[in-house]
């Protein structure tokens, strides 16, 4: 029996690989997702998990310092991620980019560029999420970070009468934007899959900017004190398995992470994707974080 | 019997016992995370900017939701029409919704796109915004208003018929009336209803977030939550835990000096008949207010309703399991809290019952799991562990709407107990427990609906198969299924709601009002 911790939503969708008998062990345990490293961290060794999954760039570089997780064992060659990839501890399964959704039938033509957005009219309003609660929010200020450098704080101030809201998790946003309450929600470029496959309806599209858009993974990984080693290496190896990532795109909304595109659902080969995809090591985004975020605070407590 | 006659009014060992189970399971956590953390951590620079904004809207919120609870009750507690039950017992339902659910809903009539928007547009006026400090306190007013206005119009029915009658064959003015029932009464009970929305507010962070339209609304909670979750900061989140905890026992101090003094007296339980305030413009009055009061309270409730109804259909097994188990939850949770209620139902048991909800959830949960961990499995005992904290959590608000009346059945009944050599048991189920329960109704059934609706601290010990209402409207959003979410949500709201009317129903059979 292999104790696999994961992002909540996770967890249902890998029901039917089980069944079909991809994975021959049995997964148990969840986390609401922000609180997956927190927990691993407070059970330290006697930690019961042998693989987790649902962790995002924002945490590997604490998760590696930690010391409790163990390098992954997988060939990383069948991966299609738009950066290269080589991280021998934590494995991508699937992948997003940052960026603005909009409604075409609210707005007809959204800004063509991060430039145009923010000398967009200040009755554009978008809602964002804040960096100090969720992985998105987070991402978005590294976003800005990337695109403007030493510029973010003033590329945040002119932004910052635009924002109608910023909230506590991507949820909320979400909920936000698809009750007509704003023109834009900061959200990933694979939001409009959803509503393509599962509702049929293309009016939601991610506006596509020049400047780039920022690289969003989620990562599995091997606990160092597990007692399944093999089976949690199976594991791992099934997660880059073309099963599991047929599977991937539709249960959590996200690119495969190694898939081809031709192989992709027929929703995700629609999306619009960037040309140019940024992302920060992390060291540099250790390094950035606390500035990047307090370049935010400063900006919009104005 | 000497002994006895000091057990029934001064504290007893199941008073002490149950105090002390409040004090374990709220500073135990925050010990076992400054053990955790080696020492406490520092103030960041923001923490100071978000201690002064969580006082200044928590003050600001539970001032407004007391001062306008006074005449909303006023004008319940001496009008008698058709539905009024009913009424009452709707309007107390934005208190047990879930914090995103009641957001959405007041998003839909004070939004951009909301209601009173459109009927601004359609009036040719300026239209108005709901994201700024007002809109936070707004949202924070729709919240407790109803606890307040359920916590002063209980004050009102608890000052007996016959003091109405008195003051009616003296002639008294509705001034003097006012003066000598009803301002005495509102000095002894609003105090501790401030007090205790003061305390709700302090750990407020979703709703300070989302409304408050950004960093500016940055509360003490989402520093709490940045320190665990971000930085693995345990040092500083036990700190700032410490802080609002001392915090919010201040409050409920400062209530309780300015809460004291005597009730009414015992009466005959008849129903009280008012012969004030018939006038034309006392009766315009009263109606506009509680025209106001429930349109602002029920038209978020029916927005939520109508944006649930489509996605009723389109839940899932998941959703109807997880009512189940949340259904469970509150109904064992409320058992615990009233038992758990009654011994503390004093003065000195109020101020450590307003413990539980001051003190960050997240910190709760993080030392608790701490506590756990090395003896169990947390997802063994997520559903019990949901169960003990949801009834710590209701706790401060059933001991708001006991106390009152338990002094006051203590202070009148007490001399005639001792004097007829009552047991224990036959004080309890001869005089204070019926002479309890209305307020044991009320009591009982915001407790269900609170455990019901609670999502705060199991996030740690969230068990995938386990999964409780609440939890299940958030997974659902965050796998884009907006309106299954707003379905569930509906199906959330009248659990809560309907649990609530049961107990609440229950307390008040044989009572006109």
């Amino acid at each position: 029996m292999l104790t696999v911790y994961a992002g909540d939503y996770v967890v249902s969708e890998w029901g039917p690989a089980r069944d079909r008998g991809d994975v021959e062990a049995s997964a148990a345990a969840t986390a609401v997702s922000p609180r997956l490293l927190p927990r691993i961290l407070l059970e330290g060794e006697r930690t019961e998990a042998d693989v987790v999954f649902g962790l995002n760039t924002d945490v590997t570089k604490q998760a590696r310092e930690s010391g409790l997780f163990a390098p992954h064992n997988v060939d990383l060659s069948p991966l299609t991620l738009p950066i290269d990839w080589s991280d021998d501890v934590f494995l991508p399964y699937n992948y997003g980019h940052t960026a603005f959704i909009y409604n075409t039938e609210r707005l007809a033509e959204p800004p063509e560029s991060f430039d145009a957005l923010l000398e967009a009219p200040d009755d554009l309003k978008i809602v964002i999420q804040d960096p100090r609660s969720s992985i998105s929010g987070l991402a978005t200020v590294l976003w800005v970070q990337s695109v403007y450098g030493d510029g973010a704080e003033a590329a945040w101030e002119k932004l910052a009468p635009k924002i109608l809201t910023v909230t506590k998790g991507w949820s909320e946003s979400y909920g936000l934007f698809t009750d007509g309450e704003a023109d834009m929600v900061m959200s990933y470029t694979t939001s409009p899959a959803y509503h393509i496959i599962a509702e049929e309806d293309r009016t939601k599209k991610a506006a596509i900017f020049p400047e780039g858009h920022y690289f969003m993974v989620e990562l599995a990984a091997k606990v160092a004190s597990t007692d399944q080693p093999e089976l949690a290496d199976q594991f791992l190896a099934f997660t880059l398995s073309e099963p599991f990532q047929e599977m991937i795109a539709t249960g959590n909304w996200s690119f495969p992470a190694a898939l081809p595109r031709e192989q992709w659902p027929e929703g995700f080969k629609e999306l619009a994707l960037p040309e140019e995809v940024l992302f920060y090591s992390e060291d540099e985004a250790a390094a950035l974080r606390d500035e990047a975020v307090e370049a935010w605070r400063r900006a919009l407590s104005r | 019997m000497a002994s006895r006659a000091v057990a029934l009014s001064r504290g007893s060992a199941a008073a002490w016992l149950a105090g002390l189970a409040v004090a374990a399971l709220t500073l135990g956590p925050v010990a076992a995370v400054l053990v955790r953390a080696g020492g406490w951590g520092d103030l960041g620079p923001g923490d100071w900017q978000a201690l002064r904004f969580t006082l200044l809207q928590a003050l600001a919120s539970a001032g407004a939701s007391v001062a306008l609870a006074v005449p909303v009750a006023r004008a319940l507690a001496r009008r008698r029409f058709r539905g009024r039950g009913a009424l009452v017992a709707l309007m107390g339902a934005p208190f047990i919704l879930p914090v995103i659910v009641a957001v959405l809903g007041l998003i839909a009539v004070f939004g951009q796109n909301g209601l009173a928007n459109a009927a601004l547009r359609a009036l040719g006026l300026p239209e108005m915004t709901i994201y700024g400090i007002h809109g936070v306190i707004l949202a924070h007013v729709f919240f407790n208003l109803p606890l307040a206005v359920r916590l002063l119009l209980q004050g009102w029915l608890a000052i007996p018929a016959e003091r109405f009658r008195l003051t009616a064959s003296l002639g008294l003015s509705p001034w003097a009336m006012f003066r000598v029932l009803e301002a005495p009464m509102l000095l002894r009970i609003a105090p501790g209803a401030f007090a205790v929305i003061f305390v709700i507010c302090l750990s407020s962070f979703a709703v300070a977030l989302t409304l408050g339209g950004g960093p500016r609304a940055t509360t003490v909670e989402l520093a709490i939550y940045q320190a665990v979750r971000f930085d693995f900061d345990l040092g500083r989140a036990a700190l700032l835990s410490v802080i609002q905890l001392a915090l919010a026992l201040t409050a409920g101090l400062v209530a309780l000096r300015l809460g004291a003094g005597s009730g009414f007296g015992a009466g005959l339980d008849r129903v009280a008949r008012r012969w004030d305030g018939r006038g034309r413009l006392a009766r315009l009055a009263d109606g506009l207010w509680i025209v106001l009061a429930a349109g602002f309270l029920l038209t978020p409730l029916a927005m939520v309703a109508l944006r649930g109804l489509p996605g009723l259909t389109a839940m899932g097994p998941g959703t109807w399991e997880a009512a189940l188990n949340s259904v469970t939850v509150a109904l064992i949770s409320t058992a615990l809290c009233i038992a758990w209620a009654l011994p503390l139902a004093t003065r000195g048991g109020e101020l450590v019952g307003l413990a539980g909800i001051a003190l960050s959830p997240l910190v709760l949960g993080t030392g608790l799991f701490l506590i756990v961990r090395p003896y169990a499995n947390p997802f063994a005992l997520a559903l019990p562990v949901t169960m003990v904290v949801n009834a710590l959590v209701a706790l401060p608000f059933a001991l708001r709407i006991l106390r009152p009346e338990a002094e006051a059945v203590r202070a009148d009944y007490g001399r005639l107990a001792l004097a007829l050599g009552l047991t224990r048991m036959a004080w309890l189920r001869l005089v204070f427990l019926p002479r309890l329960r209305r307020p044991l109704g009320f009591a009982a059934g915001l407790t269900a609906a609170l455990s019901m609706g609670d999502l705060g601290v199991i996030a740690l010990f969230a068990d995938p198969d386990r999964a409780t209402l609440p939890l299940q409207v958030y997974r659902l959003m965050g796998s884009y299924q907006m309106q299954a979410a707003a379905g569930a949500a509906l199906l959330l709201l009248l659990l809560s709601f309907g649990a609530f009317w049961i107990f609440d129903r229950g307390g008040r059979v044989n009572a006109d009002a």
